[in-house]
C-alpha cells in the first residue's frame, strides 16, 4: 500500500504540497475505524509479541475482519515491564501482558462487541485498582511525554503516519519561513542542552560548527547508546525515526551542512532497520536529498553501524570510527565542532537532542523553555530499572525529584524491600543515597551530588544490593572498555579494580579506602577523555555515602547486603526446611544432602555459592538463609533430621 | 572459505572512504567470523595495511577473529540485569555449556559472549540467542531454554 503511494507520488515541492499530502492521508484515515496497535519493539518482542501478532492475524481472518481492522505495529510505549502491550482503537482501551491465548477473546469481545476485558487491564500492585486508560495508571499519570507520546501513534515503518501527525512541518517552516540564523537563534533561546550526558548547550555547539572554517561540514546523530541501563535512544529510533531525521535536517540547515551520519550501535538491529526505511521514504518524498521540499537546500545522510565499543560513544572517538578507524578518543584542544570527521567541522548530538528540535521549532523556544528548570529546560527520558516496581522509560520535566520518579512513577521498591540508592548516569555516574531523594533531577543538581545525568539511566538499588560490589562492577566495566591510549585511565582503573576485587573477596586492607580515593582522583584529573575523567564517580560516591559497607567488608570480612560470594555462606534453616528435595535436585554440584522427609544439609566444602537453592526454595518455606560475618551453625544431629510420619521410622 | 563471497561483500562497498568497519561487520554477519583470508583480501583491494585491519578487527567486540559456533548466546551484563541477578545467569549458562564467556563449545554448537547492554533493561536479566531476546530469566529457566537448541 505504501509502495504504491510512493510510486505515484511526485517529489514534494513546497510546504503546501506537504500540507496537501497530510490532508489526503488524513482523509483516507477514519478515526473511528477499529484498529489494533501492538508494540513490536525489542522489549515486547522478548516477551513474545510475535506470537500475539500471528494470533491476531489468524483470528481476524477467521472472523472475516482482515480488511476491516488495521493492525498497527508501533514502537515502545515505555512500560516494558508490563508488555506485551496493545491498544484497541477507536476506544483507546489498553491491555497489558497480552498472551496469544487472550487474542480470540480480544477479537470476539472487544473488537466485535465493544466489550472490554477486565482481566487484561493494568492492575495497580499497590492499590489493587484496575485502569482502563493511561491517565489512570500512576506510571503514566505523572509523566510529560513530549517525545515518547508519538510512539504509540505511528507505525515507524510508515512515513505517512508521521506526516499525518504534522511531521516535517517544522522542517517546512524552517526552510521557508526562517533563515538558518533564525533557526539557530531559536534553538539557543530554548536553552536546550545535549541529552547524551555532557549537557552542553546545543545552540552553542551548532554555532561553533557554523562559524568554523572548512567545508564540508557534518552533522551526526549519536545512537551509540553504550551506557548499560539506558535504552531511550533505542526506543526513539525504533519507534519514531522520522522525528530524529527531521531534527537532523533542520540542524543541518541551521549549521550549513549538507552531509550527515547516523551512528547506531549494531546491538540495535531494529533501530538500524527502521532508520534505513525512514531514510528511503523521506528521500522518495523529497524530504531528503537534493532541494528538499523544493527549497534548494540539499542534504544527504548515511547510517554507520558501531561495532561494539563503549568508548566509541565519546564524540571524538565516534568521529574516528565514522572514518573507518579504531574508535579512540583524541585530545580536544580543538573542539570536534570545529575539527571533527576528516578534520572538518562536525556537530554531534544525541538522538534525544535531535528529536527535541522539531518540537522547539513548532512550539517555539519560549514554550519549550517554560518546561523544566532555569538551567535545564524541557523534558528528559529516563530508563527506570533495577529493584523498582514499575520499570521502563519515563519522560518527565527536568527538575522532578528523584523521590517522585522512584515512588510516584516507579511505584516504590519491589517486594517491600528497603530503598538504598539510585544510580544515575551509567558507569560514569554515581549512586545517590536516600537522604538526597528530594533533590530535583537536572544537569546541575546531579553534578552537585557527585553524579551525572549521563544519557538518563536510572537504576534503583535496594537493601540487597552491595555498594562495594556495584563500584567494582562499574570499575570493571570501565577498565574493560578503556581504550588504553592514556596511562591514567588504563593503569589507574586497573589498580582500582585490583583493590576492589580484594575488598569484595575479603582480602581488603585498612588503607584501601584512602588508596582508592587517591587513584580515583588522579585518574579523573589526568585522563584524556570523559570515560577516564568521570570514572571516579562510582567509586567516590559509594565511598562517600556508603563508607560503612566498605568498612564491613574490610574490617569484619562481612558483606551486609549478602552479595559478595566469598564473604557469604548458604545454610538450610532446619526449623523451616520441609525436606521437599527441590534444592538438592537443582544443586549443580550436588552439595545438598537429604531426601524426602529428611531435613537437608549443605556441604559447605562443596558449595560454590551459586544461589540456585536460594532461588528454588518455595516462598512458603524460605528455608535457605544467607549468612555473612558469622559462622555457619553446625549441622543438626542425624536423629533429628526426619520430619513428619517418617519420624517414627527414624526412632525405630 | 570462499573468496567469492568475500569479494561480493567488498564489491558492494566499492571504494568509498571509511567503509572498513561496515565491511568487517558484514563479513562477520555472513561468515560468523573474520577469517584471515578476508583480511588479506581487503588489504589487496583497498590497500589498507594488514596491521590496521587487524587493529580494527581486534578492537571491536562485535568482530571475532575466531570461528564461532552455530548459535551465539549473549548474556547481558548491563547494570540493570546485573542488579537483578545477571551474574548468576551467566554462571548457569557457563555451567550448562561447560565453557566460559568468550569461548565456543567443542562441538561448535554454541559460542558464549557477554554484552554490555541489550537495551531491554526493564526485563532483566536478559539473554539473546541468535538475535532472539529472552527476558525475565532465572538460572533454572535459562538452562531449560538452552536445551531447546540443536
Amino acid at each position: 500500500m505504501i509502495d504504491q503511494g510512493l510510486k505515484n507520488m511526485e517529489l514534494l515541492q513546497s510546504p503546501s504540497d506537504l500540507e496537501k499530502l497530510r490532508k489526503s492521508i488524513l482523509a483516507k484515515k477514519d478515526p473511528n475505524a477499529p484498529a489494533i496497535a501492538i508494540c513490536v519493539s525489542t522489549g515486547c518482542e522478548a516477551l513474545g509479541v510475535k506470537s500475539d501478532l500471528k494470533a491476531f492475524e489468524e483470528q481476524l481472518k477467521k472472523h472475516g475482519l482482515e480488511d476491516k481492522v488495521e493492525i498497527r505495529e508501533t514502537g515502545c510505549l515505555g512500560f516494558c515491564e508490563m508488555g506485551p502491550r496493545i491498544v484497541i482503537y477507536p476506544d483507546e482501551i489498553f491491555y497489558f501482558q497480552v498472551k496469544a491465548r487472550d487474542v480470540p477473546d480480544i477479537v470476539s469481545k472487544t473488537l466485535m462487541n465493544k466489550e472490554a476485558i477486565e482481566r487484561l487491564f493494568y492492575v495497580d500492585p499497590i492499590t489493587g485498582k484496575s485502569a482502563r486508560n493511561l491517565s489512570e495508571i500512576p506510571f503514566y499519570k505523572y509523566q510529560n511525554r513530549l517525545l515518547l507520546d508519538s510512539n504509540a501513534k505511528v507505525d515507524p515503518k510508515k512515513i505517512e503516519d508521521y506526516i499525518a501527525l504534522g511531521g516535517y512541518s517544522a522542517l517546512a517552516r524552517s526552510l521557508y519561513e526562517m533563515t538558518p540564523e533564525q533557526v539557530l537563534e531559536e534553538v539557543k533561546k530554548s536553552k536546550l542542552r545535549g541529552r547524551g550526558g555532557g549537557g552542553f548547550p546545543t545552540g552553542r555547539k551548532w554555532e561553533s560548527t557554523r562559524n568554523a572554517e572548512g567545508e564540508p561540514k557534518y552533522v551526526i546523530v549519536n545512537c551509540d547508546e553504550g551506557d548499560p541501563g539506558a535504552f531511550m535512544n533505542r526506543a526513539l529510533m525504533e519507534g519514531n525515526p522520522h522525528s530524529i531525521l527531521e531534527g537532523l535536517i533542520i540542524g543541518a540547515y541551521a549549521i550549513g551542512s549538507h552531509e550527515g551520519f547516523i551512528y547506531v550501535r549494531q546491538e540495535y538491529p531494529l533501530a538500524v532497520e527502521n532508520m534505513q526505511i525512514a531514510l528511503e521514504q523521506a528521500e522518495k518524498y523529497g524530504l531528503l536529498g537534493n532541494s528538499i521540499l523544493g527549497s534548494g537546500f540539499d542534504f544527504k545522510v548515511k547510517i554507520h553501524k558501531g561495532a561494539g565499543a563503549f568508548v566509541s560513544g565519546e564524540s571524538s572517538a565516534l568521529m574516528t570510527a565514522i572514518e573507518g578507524k579504531v574508535g579512540e578518543p583524541r585530545p580536544k584542544y580543538v573542539h570536534t565542532s570545529e575539527r571533527g570527521v576528516w578534520d572538518k567541522p562536525s556537530t554531534l548530538n544525541n538522538v534525544e537532542t535531535w528529536a527535541n528540535i522539531p518540537i522547539i521549532i513548532n512550539k517555539g523556544a519560549k514554550w519549550f523553555a517554560s518546561i523544566g528548570t532555569e538551567g535545564s529546560t524541557g523534558t528528559k527520558i529516563f530508563a527506570l530499572a533495577g529493584k523498582v516496581n514499575n520499570t521502563g522509560l519515563v519522560e518527565v520535566p527536568m527538575g522532578m525529584t528523584l523521590r517522585d520518579i522512584v515512588y510516584k512513577i516507579g511505584g516504590g521498591i519491589r517486594n517491600g524491600k528497603k530503598f538504598k540508592g539510585v544510580q544515575t548516569g551509567g558507569p560514569s555516574g554515581g549512586v545517590i543515597p536516600e537522604q538526597y531523594l528530594d533533590s530535583p533531577v537536572d544537569f546541575d543538581e546531579l553534578a552537585k551530588l557527585g553524579s551525572i545525568m549521563g544519557s538518563g539511566g536510572m537504576i534503583v538499588m535496594d537493601e540487597d544490593t552491595c555498594m562495594v560490589d556495584v563500584a567494582r562492577y562499574f570499575v570493571n566495566f570501565l577498565c574493560d572498555e578503556s581504550c588504553g591510549k592514556c596511562v591514567p585511565c588504563r593503569e589507574g582503573l586497573k589498580q582500582a579494580r585490583k583493590i576492589l576485587d580484594n575488598i569484595v573477596t575479603g582480602k581488603g586492607k585498612e588503607d584501601d579506602i584512602e588508596k582508592l580515593k587517591d587513584i580515583a582522583e588522579a585518574t579523573s584529573a589526568a585522563a584524556l577523555c570523559a570515560l577516564g575523567q568521570t570514572s571516579a564517580n562510582p567509586m567516590l560516591t559509594t565511598m562517600r555515602y556508603f563508607k560503612d559497607e566498605y568498612e564491613a567488608h574490610i574490617k569484619e570480612k562481612r558483606c551486609p547486603a549478602l552479595v559478595c560470594k566469598n564473604l557469604i555462606s548458604y545454610y538450610v534453616d532446619p526449623a523451616k526446611c520441609a525436606a521437599c528435595t527441590l534444592c538438592s535436585r537443582n544443586c549443580p554440584v550436588n552439595a545438598i544432602e537429604g531426601e524426602r522427609g529428611k531435613i537437608h544439609i549443605i556441604d559447605q566444602a562443596k558449595c560454590t555459592k551459586c544461589g540456585t537453592c536460594f532461588d528454588v526454595c518455595p516462598p512458603a518455606f524460605r528455608a535457605i538463609r544467607k549468612l555473612s560475618g558469622e559462622p555457619v551453625p553446625p549441622p543438626i544431629l542425624e536423629k533429628n533430621r526426619w520430619i513428619k510420619k517418617d519420624k517414627k521410622g527414624a526412632a525405630n | 572459505m570462499s573468496i567469492n563471497r568475500i569479494d561480493r561483500i567488498i564489491d558492494k562497498y566499492g571504494c568509498e572512504k571509511g567503509v572498513l568497519i561496515q565491511l568487517l561487520l558484514e563479513i562477520q554477519r555472513e561468515l560468523n567470523w573474520i577469517p584471515p583470508e578476508a583480511i588479506i583480501r581487503i588489504n589487496k583491494r583497498f590497500k589498507i595495511p594488514v596491521s590496521e585491519i587487524y587493529r580494527v578487527a581486534s578492537f571491536y567486540t562485535a568482530l571475532s577473529l575466531k570461528p564461532q559456533g552455530r548459535h551465539l548466546v549473549r548474556v547481558c551484563a548491563g547494570t540493570a540485569c546485573y542488579v537483578r541477578g545477571g551474574p548468576r545467569i551467566l554462571d548457569s549458562v557457563e555451567r550448562t555449556l561447560k565453557i566460559k564467556a568468550g569461548e565456543t563449545t567443542e562441538d561448535d554448537k554454541f559460542t558464549l559472549e557477554t554484552v554490555n547492554c541489550l537495551g531491554c533493561c526493564a526485563l532483566g536479566p536478559v539473554v539473546e540467542i541468535d538475535g532472539q531476546y529472552h527476558g525475565k530469566l532465572s538460572s533454572a529457566t535459562v538452562a531449560k531454554l538452552l536445551s531447546k537448541y540443536d
